[in-house]
């Protein structure tokens, strides 16, 4: 892997940041709008809760994580979409440039403005609501670990579709978290579910974080194990999407798309 | 007994491409050598661009064999377009970037050495200092075409692959930028392969032509002898005769 060269794509997405500020709006605006919004509602039920049960934590802290797995894809796919965009697949490709590279480029960009993203939201829930997300302790990091590389590997798959399918994928690929959202048991326990909605939470990653986000709210020991399973249910994700963007990659060569990419979705 | 194959920048054997039941390419072999500049010419849909993306390897080919300055770009891609560059008027540089930006920025994709010094140089050359600082998109037509060849120009390529260029700019500008490239390619150091539908251009700088046809080379020779050797008052009138034989070929009415 050449330094340089994925320094170029990260150099690109920079250098389009620093020039317009609508980009860097999303990274921290709209992450503020949730948690502020988020943040009143779960002191409003605090306040008409008769049960001896903290929202703060529950809702808000649930809030605050699944923003930061949608930041994480969101940016992956974006700086990929920059070059949809422009059309600039052909010029990027015909250099020196291996898809190795141009895909840690682009995850080294989602990885820093998911973090700035992730700074700014832990900064405010504090700030504005109490909500310490050090209450978690030690088992924030892998919790955070396994949302952000769920987070990169459905970017990963998600940029494959664009890849293969065009620009008016877009549409197909926003959607995707609010998809995952109900399985993943964001806001309620998994055993609320389904017998069937339960089976697909058991391989999501996010599912085995929110549960343990839980226990650990309700005062129980981080559940290491089960972390355990949703951090390697994770990674194989990430291993079956990389292969998935490269075989899309080898694909659109075989046919010539990455040359004729238009304004619209190719077939 | 052969003789001995002439040094070549790029080397072409058999290349072939089909889409479906389509033949864009159909067996094409040629080279391109030092200090030479070579017209690829045909009608629209003849398979130069196809061609063409071949050897930028983001179009791989059905058969066939592309080696650039020595190297299989089927087994080290990579190696093979570090000395390899382009601009073709269907791929303008990211409009979204200025014009400093797109040359740092594919700088740093050839691994180009003191970089700086090199983007200064190129802006000088191709009367883009007073824009360094103005996006791409906000460009006219013949300024992105000099950003394209500044691009072009940045790893100072061994092969140089010109889709059209001139092909949006006013004839004085036109003539500048052919007369810079004849220039770069004087010195020997460059090869160029250089596809465009002015023959009075390809008469004027290419050292070699060849037709293209249904995807294959049916002429091939010095543009300045070409039309005599086949009976044509001129390249344009050679290139219109090909174009309705391939027409015929082709079945249209």
């Amino acid at each position: 892997m050449n330094r340089s060269r994925v320094g170029a794509i990260v150099l690109r997405i920079l250098y389009l940041y620093r020039g317009s500020p609508q980009r860097v709006f999303p990274i921290f605006v709209f992450v503020a709008v949730d948690i502020v919004l988020w943040g009143f509602l779960t002191r409003y039920l605090n306040s008409v809760s008769r049960a001896d049960f903290n929202f703060v934590p529950a809702l808000l802290g649930a809030v605050l994580l699944w923003d930061f797995l949608t930041r994480v894809m969101q940016q992956l796919t974006m700086a990929l979409f920059e070059d949809v965009w422009t059309r600039n697949f052909l010029n990027f490709f015909a250099t020196p440039l291996r898809v190795s590279e141009y895909l840690a480029g682009l995850l080294i960009v989602a990885v820093t403005t998911s973090l700035l993203s992730l700074v700014a939201m832990l900064a405010l829930a504090q700030i504005a609501f109490g909500l310490s997300f050090f209450a978690y302790g030690v088992a924030l990091a892998p919790f955070l670990m396994v949302l952000f590389v769920t987070g990169i590997a459905l970017g990963v798959t998600a940029s494959a579709l664009v890849l293969r399918l065009g620009p008016a994928s877009e549409w197909l690929i926003w959607p995707i978290p609010m998809l995952i959202s109900p399985f993943a048991g964001v806001f309620y326990p998994i055993a609320v579910l389904p017998r069937w909605m339960q089976a697909v939470a058991m391989v999501l990653p996010p599912s085995y974080v929110f549960e343990g986000m839980r226990a650990v709210g309700a005062g129980n020991p981080p559940p290491w194990d089960r972390l355990a399973i949703g951090g390697g249910l994770a990674l194989v994700y990430l291993v079956l999407a990389c292969m998935f963007f490269f075989a899309v990659y080898r694909s659109v060569i075989r046919t010539g798309l990455i040359a004729r990419y238009s304004a619209e979705t190719v077939s | 007994m052969d003789s001995p194959s002439p040094p070549a920048v790029l080397r072409v054997e058999r290349l072939a491409k089909s889409f479906g039941d389509l033949q864009a390419v159909d067996g094409v072999s040629f080279h391109v050598a030092p200090g030479e500049i070579v017209g690829l010419v045909g009608p629209n849909g003849a398979g130069k661009t196809t061609t063409i993306n071949m050897i930028l390897g983001v179009l791989e080919p059905s058969a066939g064999r592309i080696e650039i300055e020595g190297v299989d770009l089927a087994v080290d891609r990579s190696r093979a377009l570090s000395s390899t560059n382009f601009a073709a008027v269907y791929a303008p540089l990211p409009g979204n970037l200025t014009v400093e930006q797109n040359l740092r920025v594919f700088g740093m994709l050839y691994a180009v050495d003191n970089l700086s010094a090199r983007v200064e140089r190129l802006l000088a050359v191709y009367d883009l200092l007073r824009y360094r600082r103005t996006k791409a998109g906000l460009l006219s037509s013949g300024e992105q075409t000099r950003l394209s060849l500044a691009k072009a120009m940045l790893n100072r390529p061994r092969l140089l692959l010109l889709d059209e260029p001139t092909a949006s700019i006013d004839p004085s500008n036109a003539r500048d930028i052919r007369a810079g490239i004849a220039k770069f390619v004087d010195s020997g150091h460059c090869g160029v392969l250089w596809t465009s539908h002015n023959m009075y251009e390809v008469q004027a700088v290419c050292d070699r032509v060849l037709f293209l046809s249904h995807g294959r080379i049916v002429l091939e020779g010095d543009p300045k002898t070409l039309p005599e050797e086949h009976g044509a008052a001129s390249l344009d009138d050679l290139f219109v005769n090909v174009a309705q034989e391939a027409l015929h070929a082709g079945g249209a009415t």
